[in-house]
């Protein structure tokens, strides 16, 4: 009996042994999911990173609930949210949170005749619009803001989201900041009660939606709008300026945000200041431990994040997405150094 | 417990209501039926697994909103507040228009190939109808979403605007997506089970009595209405449910076009849901716990509900059975 004890001993202490062996290696590959908004880019960064490194990065796109669920189960080495975390659940779970990418959501519209960037509307027919209270193309507010267009007596079919998505996160975001009406009655959330509309299934239902139907309006990244050639508007923002959604303008939003008092980078980027600032703007945001078990892992996925910060930008702007601000990087990398330790000790750099 | 498991060990070896067939006698005899006994077992068990998991995932949800949830009309997950009623009836409505449209259609089908058609154009339609059973769901509802829809948006909704319009069932702005377009899409999915059902319950007529018929001077409308439909209305029925079975929980092609609203509306044209595609849509993003829970909770619905329309069909079919008699 005791023989066997000793014995049962031993194995643990064998296993921690070479556990702890292959630890301290390199590791091969680091493991992600979270948000499918990123996932283009983050799967391209990863490609490239590997064939620099041989450093894998498995990046699941499975939404920003389950990057969120995951990261809490510990089956990942980090998280992806387009929703940041407030500071206590972040606290709570002992998780650090920092922006990677910036990206724009754009309304786009499907009127006959009509050419992206003509129309313009401002933030309370925006709201309006998705609260119901504006029905027809051509009802005064609209008619009022846009005198050079010519607008159809038609009804106004409105396109959301049917899934929960970081992109209604953010564009519920918005009209929860512009509306007190949108506030009191529908709130922000990655999935709402919407109180009108059709709901179309991920970026690109609604976008298939917004161009089978006519007189619809609906909500897409920016890249979808882009892709697809899709009507966009331009919006008010919160300079009282008209602007269209392009690369410079989710960058000035950016720009303008004041990341350094926002603690754990809860800061969203919608209804920023600035003349050039693109009102429905948003970052997506990595997940990671605070307190890491595995040094070597940790360093890994802080390596391949530092890489994507410093060399990753001209692919970023190729596939449509608008990289960080050089001070927000350089205040993130000393988040890292300051928080994040594997035994106490810090792992970055 | 021991007791249980005694009688089923008995009725397993042969001892209980089992042994009327031949007790097993060979050592491959034990085995087989020990191994058959097993696979049944298995499936029970699974069923069991399966309702204990629902209630007590939803359990959240069931304490929370009790009974209200089965006809609350709130869905917002911003205020955590759930309720199952516009998905219930959306799943409801698009399968009875499913049903009313697959039912009449299948069968008159099964009748053609089988009573009238010539043996080529029979074997031909069979083998359509049996390969359109084989299509993705996927592809109907990518089909439906760009093909169908602007079809139904273009010609079929205004046409039925136009003639019908006063009723409360065709208003709204004829978009191509909403429960009627989702109704027939599904009719179509189903279509191909009940015709081949149909058609070998038809097949599977005596061809004496049919010659009988004929014999005394009927119709060829006579024997069908009298002889084969009333000989085959059993395996109808069967086919309707085996129909409404996949209808109710269709999953992907409804997501494509029923619109994914939660507004209740008494109109055929507005966007609507079913229970099968509100789970698609919102789980993968559902991370609040009371969210999560009134998600299984409505998977637990439309279990209950599956199994409600298994028993009204065993209830029916023993109603016919004694109305019209066992052979005929």
């Amino acid at each position: 009996m005791n023989l066997r004890k000793y014995f049962a001993a031993f194995l643990v202490l064998a296993a921690f042994a070479v556990t702890g062996c292959s630890t301290a290696e390199k590791p091969k590959s680091i493991n992600g999911a979270g948000a499918s908004f990123p996932y283009p880019i983050y799967a391209r960064w990863g490609f490239e990173y590997e064939s620099l490194t041989q450093v894998k990065v498995n990046y699941q796109s499975i939404g920003s609930g389950g990057g969120i669920a995951q990261i809490k189960a510990k089956t990942v080495d980090f998280g992806a949210s387009d929703a940041p975390l407030k500071a206590n659940e972040l606290a709570k779970a002992g998780l650090v949170q920092f922006p990677m990418v910036i990206g724009g959501v754009v309304p786009v519209v499907n009127i006959a005749g009509l050419a992206a960037g003509a129309m313009r509307l401002t933030p309370d027919v925006l709201a309006g619009i998705f609260l119901g209270e504006i029905t027809r193309w051509n009802d005064s507010a609209i008619v009022e803001i846009n005198p050079d267009l010519t607008l159809p007596d038609q009804a106004i079919t409105v396109v959301h989201r049917a899934d929960g998505s970081g992109t209604t996160w953010i564009f519920t975001n918005y009209l929860d900041k512009i509306s007190p009406t949108w506030q009191g009655s529908v709130g922000t959330g990655k999935a709402v009660d919407w109180p009108v509309g059709v709901g179309g299934k991920g970026n690109e239902g609604v976008a298939v939606y917004v161009q089978r139907v006519n007189g619809s309006i609906g909500y897409v990244e920016y890249a979808y709008a882009l892709q697809n050639d899709m009507t966009h508007t331009l919006l008010q923002n919160k300079a009282g300026k008209f602007v269209g959604p392009t690369m410079s303008a989710f960058q000035a939003a950016a720009a303008n945000a004041d990341w350094a008092n926002a603690p754990g980078y809860y800061l969203v980027l919608t209804d920023q200041p600035g003349d050039e600032s693109w009102p429905i703007t948003g970052a997506s945001f990595i997940l990671v431990y605070e307190k890491q078990t595995d040094a070597a892992t940790a360093k890994a996925v802080l390596a391949f994040f530092d890489w994507c910060y410093k060399h990753g930008a001209e692919t970023a702007e190729q596939l449509h997405y608008v990289p960080l601000p050089a001070n927000v990087i350089e205040m993130v990398e000393q988040t890292w150094k300051n928080r994040i330790n594997a035994d106490g000790k810090p792992v970055w750099p | 417990m021991s007791t249980a498991l005694d009688k089923l060990v008995a009725v397993v070896r042969g001892g209980g209501k089992v042994s009327e067939t031949t007790p097993p006698t060979g050592r491959a005899d034990v085995a087989f039926r020990w191994l058959t006994a097993a696979c049944a077992l298995l499936v029970i068990l699974i069923m069991a697994g399966m309702v204990v998991e629902l209630f007590y995932n939803s359990r959240l949800s069931l304490k929370e909103f009790g009974f209200g949830f089965l006809w609350s009309t709130d869905w917002n997950p911003v205020l955590q507040k759930f309720g199952a009623a516009s998905s219930i009836y959306g799943t409801l409505v698009s399968t009875i228009l499913a049903m009313v449209i697959a039912m009449p259609l299948g069968v008159l089908t099964a009748l053609f190939l089988v009573e009238l058609a010539p043996p080529g154009i029979s074997k031909v339609v069979g083998a359509g109808v049996e390969l359109l059973a084989a299509v993705p769901s996927i592809i109907f509802g990518m089909w439906g979403l760009f093909v169908f829809a602007p079809f139904m948006a273009d010609h079929v909704q205004p046409f039925l605007q136009q003639w019908l319009g006063f009723l409360p069932l065709f208003r709204g702005a004829p978009l191509g997506i909403g429960m009627l377009p989702a109704g027939i899409i599904l009719a179509l999915m189903i279509l191909p089970f009940i015709t081949a059902v149909s058609r070998d319950v038809f097949a599977m007529v005596p061809s004496v009595v049919k010659e009988s018929g004929y014999g005394m001077g009927s119709t060829t409308w006579e024997v069908t209405r009298k002889v084969t439909l009333r000989h085959g209305i059993r395996g109808i029925i069967g086919a309707g449910f085996l129909g409404l079975g996949r209808a109710i929980g269709e999953t992907m092609a409804i997501t494509f076009v029923i619109g994914n609203s939660h507004q209740l509306s008494a109109s055929l044209f507005e966007p609507g849901n079913s229970i099968a595609s509100t789970l698609a849509n919102e789980f993968t993003e559902a991370s609040e716990p009371m969210y999560l829970s009134a998600l299984i909770e409505l998977g637990l619905v439309l279990f209950f509900m599956t199994v409600i329309a298994q028993m009204i069909a065993h209830f029916w079919l023993n109603r016919v059975r004694r109305q019209m008699g066992d052979g005929l």
